[in-house]
């Protein structure tokens, strides 16, 4: 029971695993860059879930309740930070996959290779 | 001094950016953003005085007391950081005009400044900040704007290399987000005298040596670790002119400050080298740093790549130091970081002004530069000679303190391999000044010296390698003093 009930962090290991296998065996750019967020988005789910409570509720000081129950809101806050680095990471890596598009011809990584190496 | 420098100098840059962005016209936006490194070399002097001379300042922001607020710290070592950084940024700046008005359209400079300044913000900020999630905001902010100025490159595998730097380097930092968040969910602290107070009591936990590992391979992508050095050739080589002479001497720099933060003021010295043994897996892959990627060094047809290997390898002696874990290891550690600084600035801007004049940095090309380009070839050979650690070069005082660090331990071994290390880059030197002074000139005879906008900064730097050569009591004084502090050693 004690593994099954970590069941969260288990998707976040799998989750993990997957973004980082996508992006090591990929030679497509776009899909490596599809295995980065989704390895990103994993470590979200890490933050939030050591932050919360079972039955927590919003952290809000209600006058007469002051012994509520409340979620650790700092994981979320700063999770929130990273999934804005992580929105900004993967609007540059597309524009750089635009451009490489552009300039190659081909978003693959093999054939991007072979046209370097003839040069 | 005011009592808020330590945030202005984050925050002016950060507002200078987008100024630098909204005036449009190039040479205004140069203006801006060569202001803006002026101001930030001006505080950082000002912040390191204040350090030596009265002792670390902590400054709580919105007046926040930590742990609760975020606190900017700085001590001996950072501000030092500091000083290189915004000094870098303010001699590379008044050299990029020309360079990059060359090397850049001119609808895209203003964008140019605004990427080069946030990037210097988020060095700054890294360096600066006490808090440990902050340290991964500010490395972001300077990530992101190294990838689209990298890009900015006029060859296409600029693209490419940007491309993969922005892969390893988000991995580098994602790595870096789960070893604080799994240091928080021990600790429930994010500030960094707080974590190194409480962390001790949690070490028998497995989360700790776990954060531990995901934030030293983290922040060794980030420095271009041997073998987690993929990123750095390309990206190096095919960078504009200016961004390889800035990053080069910043960007690993600063990633190296962040090493050493974390494995001595977070962790503390006991537990990474005494339980996790740090310096059995450091030691190793600094000595393959110095030795394979010198010899690699020796085979680059491409002269800036070439320089880029060494950088690699020169990253082997600064971590060499850290592993070393002792005062006089650690200082040759921040001296070498400063040296270092100070000699690839130098090399790549000579490389700039070949570019500017030649169009190329490949070995070929440089024949018979040492009679038309004699400034910039000599600025070449000076900062050679450093590299390789003649003495009245800074590169002579900093291997002199990493053999004496070395021998200190009776680790003769290590002495010897440094050593091997700058033969090695004597060979490499070597191919670059022999192609450049005994080769004819090819060509009609057109390619002149460089101007001089470019030749005085890059001549500056030069002369800055020979004078902290021959008076290394500042820089070595400050060196020992950050690693006394670092180590929690009498100071």
């Amino acid at each position: 029971m004690k593994i099954l009930g970590l069941y969260n962090y288990w998707i976040v290991i799998g989750l993990m695993m997957i973004g980082f296998y996508t992006m090591i065996s990929r030679g497509n750019l776009v899909k490596k860059l599809v295995g980065l967020s989704v390895f990103q988005t994993s470590v979200m789910i890490l933050y939030i879930s050591m932050g919360k409570i079972l039955g927590g509720t919003a952290p809000i000081l209600i006058e007469g309740r002051e012994n509520v129950v409340y979620t650790n809101p700092i994981p979320s806050v700063l999770i929130l930070t990273a999934i804005v680095v992580g929105v900004a990471t993967l609007a540059v890596g597309l524009a750089l996959v635009v451009r490489i598009k552009e300039a190659y011809g081909t978003i693959e990584e093999d054939e991007i290779h072979e046209q370097d190496d003839v040069m | 001094m005011s009592p808020h420098l330590p945030v202005l100098q984050v925050v002016v840059p950060l507002l200078a950016a987008p100024v630098a962005a909204l005036v449009r016209r190039p040479r205004l936006s140069w203006l801006v953003a060569f202001l803006a490194a002026l101001w930030a070399f001006g505080s950082a002097v000002t912040l390191l005085h204040h350090v030596l001379s009265v002792g670390p300042i902590s400054y709580h922001i919105g007046d926040w007391a930590p742990p609760w607020g975020i606190e900017y710290r700085v001590d001996q070592v950072n501000a030092f950081v500091l000083v290189i950084v915004s000094g870098i940024a303010a001699v590379v700046l008044p050299y990029a005009r020309a360079s990059v008005e060359w090397e850049i359209e001119n609808e895209r400079i203003p964008l140019f400044y605004t990427a080069l300044i946030l990037c210097m913000t988020g060095l700054l900020g890294i360096t600066v900040t006490g808090d440990v999630f902050n340290v991964f905001v500010f490395l972001e902010i300077s990530s992101l704007s190294a990838y689209a100025l990298i890009a900015m490159g006029q060859d296409r595998r600029a693209l490419t290399a940007a491309y993969q730097y922005l892969i390893m380097g988000s991995v580098g930092a994602t790595f870096i987000v789960i070893g604080i968040g799994l240091m928080y969910v021990m600790t429930g602290t994010l500030n960094m005298a707080d974590l190194a107070q409480r962390l001790p009591a949690m070490e028998a936990n497995r989360t700790i040596p776990v954060a531990f590992a995901f934030l030293t391979v983290g922040i060794s992508l980030k420095l271009a670790l041997f073998p987690l050095h993929l990123w750095l050739p390309n990206a190096y080589a095919y960078a504009p002119s200016t961004v390889t002479a800035f990053i080069a001497s910043t960007a690993t720099k600063v990633a190296v400050y962040m090493l050493l933060r974390f494995i001595f003021t977070v962790f503390g010295v006991a537990f990474s080298f005494d339980v996790m043994n740090l310096d059995r897996i450091l030691t190793p892959l600094a000595l393959a740093a110095i030795v394979f990627m010198s010899l690699s060094a020796i085979y680059q047809p491409n002269v800036k790549r070439l320089l880029a290997y060494s950088s690699v390898a020169q990253i082997g002696y600064m971590v060499l130091g850290i592993s070393l874990a002792s005062v006089l290891g650690v200082a040759a550690g921040i001296l070498h970081l400063f040296n270092h600084a100070l000699i690839k600035g130098a090399l790549f801007m000579a490389m700039g002004c070949v570019m500017y004049r030649v169009g190329s940095v490949r070995i070929e090309a440089m024949a018979g530069l040492g009679r038309t380009m004699p400034f910039t070839m000599a600025a070449f050979v000076v900062g050679g000679l450093s590299l390789i650690g003649v003495p009245l070069t800074v590169g002579f005082i900093s291997k002199l303190y990493l053999v004496r660090a070395a021998l200190e331990q009776g680790m003769w071994p290590v002495a010897v391999l440094v050593l091997v290390g700058s033969l090695l880059a004597v060979i490499y030197v070597w191919k670059v000044v022999e192609v450049a002074y005994f080769r004819q000139p090819i060509g009609d005879g057109s390619i002149r010296e460089a101007p001089l906008s470019l030749l005085i900064p890059t001549w500056v730097l030069v002369l800055a390698n020979i004078w902290f050569g021959i008076d290394a009591k500042l820089t070595a004084g400050v060196a020992i003093r950050a690693a006394q502090a670092l180590l929690g050693v009498g100071s």
